[in-house]
């Protein structure tokens, strides 16, 4: 028989015993009863957005920031998974210079608060890479390669948005989380795989890529979920470079109109909004990916 | 030298392994010739996984020199995946691909190694599969297959490379004893067609029946090698004596 679904096939289950009904005791402990109470404050904020005009003012406002909250973070993560994938092959190359470059970065990463990143990269990082290209392109200018030197040359701190420097910091900080991630689902597979691999003639990298990683991903597939409903949430922090994501929005609402409980109340609403349904696909992927054997 | 005659397919000369410092093989001198079939047995750390894995390069030797089909293996040789893909190996834990269908597991090498046509690379693994028994098995993922199955899906799968040498490393050891038949079935017939082999497995039956010659391998050292109809009856060593007894005994 063919699996038209293109994901791991359910196992026989052969272990799980007989369902037996629980008892009411059972039910009453395992019930989420915090769903109820997610349910009450959705509601809640409904009423408010359709009853209250501050409210729904506010909602007006905000929401126009909604795209790009959502666009940083899909470039964002996007870049962040190519990052993560090569940093975390890097973590576990032979390569000596390879491995200690990449444990590096990461490491470098996660010593420092996401904030803080984002400052740096954003004002620091992005502006100093931008002054070593102008000053290459002067040099290659002056020994007559114009063609190449000149564009560079005229590169200035301005022709980088804000928006752009966000995207590159955010990516840069989560690409070292994802490799974290890459790296411990590749080592999750065990080494007969390689060497089965190796075997049968593939290269290292020919088993990675056919034998490994579509196993280490697969694997994973939660744990980067996680880390993309995380990233919406940090996202937030772009705000300091005053990228208008919905969260400096809401920041400008509030000064302008002294409305704080309006407009961070939105704003809490909308990120809870976005991060609830992110991690319900999260779940209904992962329950696809390993069947029905965990609860 | 190493290639002298075209007999001779494998040729190991003092191949010394150290594992930190554990000594796993100590001065090991082996030849094989073209079409023989060669059992290694031995006690548990005897060396005999470590010397069936340098002759396709999945341990690098400390010392010592291992020649496949005129070619020497080494840390340099940039030539190690074509001689593997020349090198069959099977495994005690099958190790076949998860995520891949049966027939996907014996297509994938031929595709990204040989450089096969899809439309080939499947006739082949057809072929293969029903030279193992399992044809109607094609499309299952391989936690869907016994043991015993799975074990001939990843002889199909070495076989489909068309190695010139396959190298077992206890192949029916993981297995329930009543699918252990259909796997040595499957290396009998092999032996038969001219298959040259390395095989590291305890199934005495298999020895008789199949090998040319019988390695006893202890302590990293080989300490007997002969027709095994000959060592069978009249083992020189002690050390082989009472393996021997131990082993025929069960
Ligand atoms: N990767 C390794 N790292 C460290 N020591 C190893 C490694 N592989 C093997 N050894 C050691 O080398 C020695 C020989 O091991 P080997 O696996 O070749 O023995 P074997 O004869 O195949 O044994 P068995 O019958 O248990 O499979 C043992 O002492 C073993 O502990
Ligand atoms: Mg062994």
């Amino acid at each position: 028989m063919t699996h038209s679904t293109g994901i791991e096939p359910t196992l026989p289950d052969s272990r799980t015993s007989a369902p037996r009904s629980k008892t009411l005791q059972e039910r009453i402990d395992e019930f989420p009863w915090w769903v109820g109470g997610i349910f009450i404050i959705a509601i809640g904020a409904f009423h408010l957005v359709t009853t209250q005009t501050s409210f729904g003012e506010a909602l007006n406002f905000i929401r126009i920031g909604i795209g790009i909250t959502i666009t940083t973070t899909l470039y964002a993560y996007s870049i962040a998974l190519v990052i993560g994938l090569v940093a975390g092959l890097g973590r576990i190359s032979r390569n000596v210079v390879v491995r200690n470059l990449a444990t590096l970065y990461v490491e470098l990463i996660r010593g420092i608060p996401i904030l803080v990143l984002i400052f740096y990269i954003a004002l620091v990082a992005v502006p100093d890479s931008l002054g070593i290209f102008k000053t290459a392109g002067a040099w290659l200018t002056s020994v007559g390669l114009g063609f190449i030197g000149q564009p560079l040359a005229a590169i200035d701190n301005d022709s980088i948005s804000l928006n752009v420097r966000a995207i590159i910091a955010l990516s840069v900080t989560y690409g070292a989380f994802l490799a974290e991630i890459f790296r411990a689902g590749i080592q999750s597979i065990g080494k007969g795989q390689m060497e089965a691999a190796r075997s049968l003639g593939m290269s290292y990298g020919q088993a990675m890529r056919y034998v490994i990683l579509p196993q280490a991903i697969r694997n994973v597939l939660p744990a980067l979920g996680n880390d993309f409903v995380a990233m919406v949430k940090d996202s937030s922090l772009v705000s300091v470079l005053a990228v208008r994501d919905i969260t400096q929005v809401a920041r400008l609402y509030a000064g302008r109109t002294f409305r704080f409980r309006e407009a961070y109340t939105i704003l809490a609403i909308l990120y809870l909004g976005m991060t609830l349904i992110l991690s319900i696909l999260v779940r209904v992927l992962e329950r696809r990916l390993h069947g029905d054997s965990r609860k | 030298m190493a290639t002298a005659g075209n007999k001779t397919i494998i040729e190991i000369r003092n191949l010394h392994k150290y594992f930190g410092d554990v000594q796993a093989l100590r001065g090991v001198d082996l030849n094989v010739e073209r079409g023989k079939v060669v059992v290694i047995v031995g006690p548990s750390g005897s060396g005999k996984s470590t010397l069936l894995r340098c002759i396709n390069h999945l341990e690098v030797e400390t010392a010592g020199e291992v020649w496949v089909d005129g070619k020497r293996l080494s840390e340099k040789n940039k030539d190690i995946n074509s001689i593997r893909a020349e090198i069959g190996m099977v495994f005690q834990l099958f190790n076949l691909f998860p995520h891949l269908t049966v027939l996907d597991n014996i297509v994938l090498a031929q595709r990204v190694v040989r450089g096969r046509k899809k439309d080939e690379a499947v006739r082949i693994a057809h072929e293969q599969l029903e030279r193992v028994g399992i044809s109607e098995k094609a499309e299952n993922f391989p936690n869907q297959l016994s043991g015993g199955q799975q074990q001939r899906v990843a002889i199909a799968r070495a076989l489909a490379m068309n190695p010139k040498i396959m190298l077992f490393d206890e192949p029916t050891s993981a297995l329930d004893p009543e699918m252990i038949k259909e796997v040595l079935d499957v290396m009998l017939a092999l032996a038969k067609e001219g298959m040259t082999m390395v095989c590291v497995t305890h199934e005495m039956g298999f020895a008789r029946a199949a090998a040319d010659e019988l390695i006893f391998m202890d302590d990293g050292l080989i300490i007997e090698a002969g027709p095994p109809a000959e060592i069978f009856k009249n083992p020189k060593h002690e050390r082989t004596k009472l393996f021997l007894s131990q082993i025929l005994s069960h």
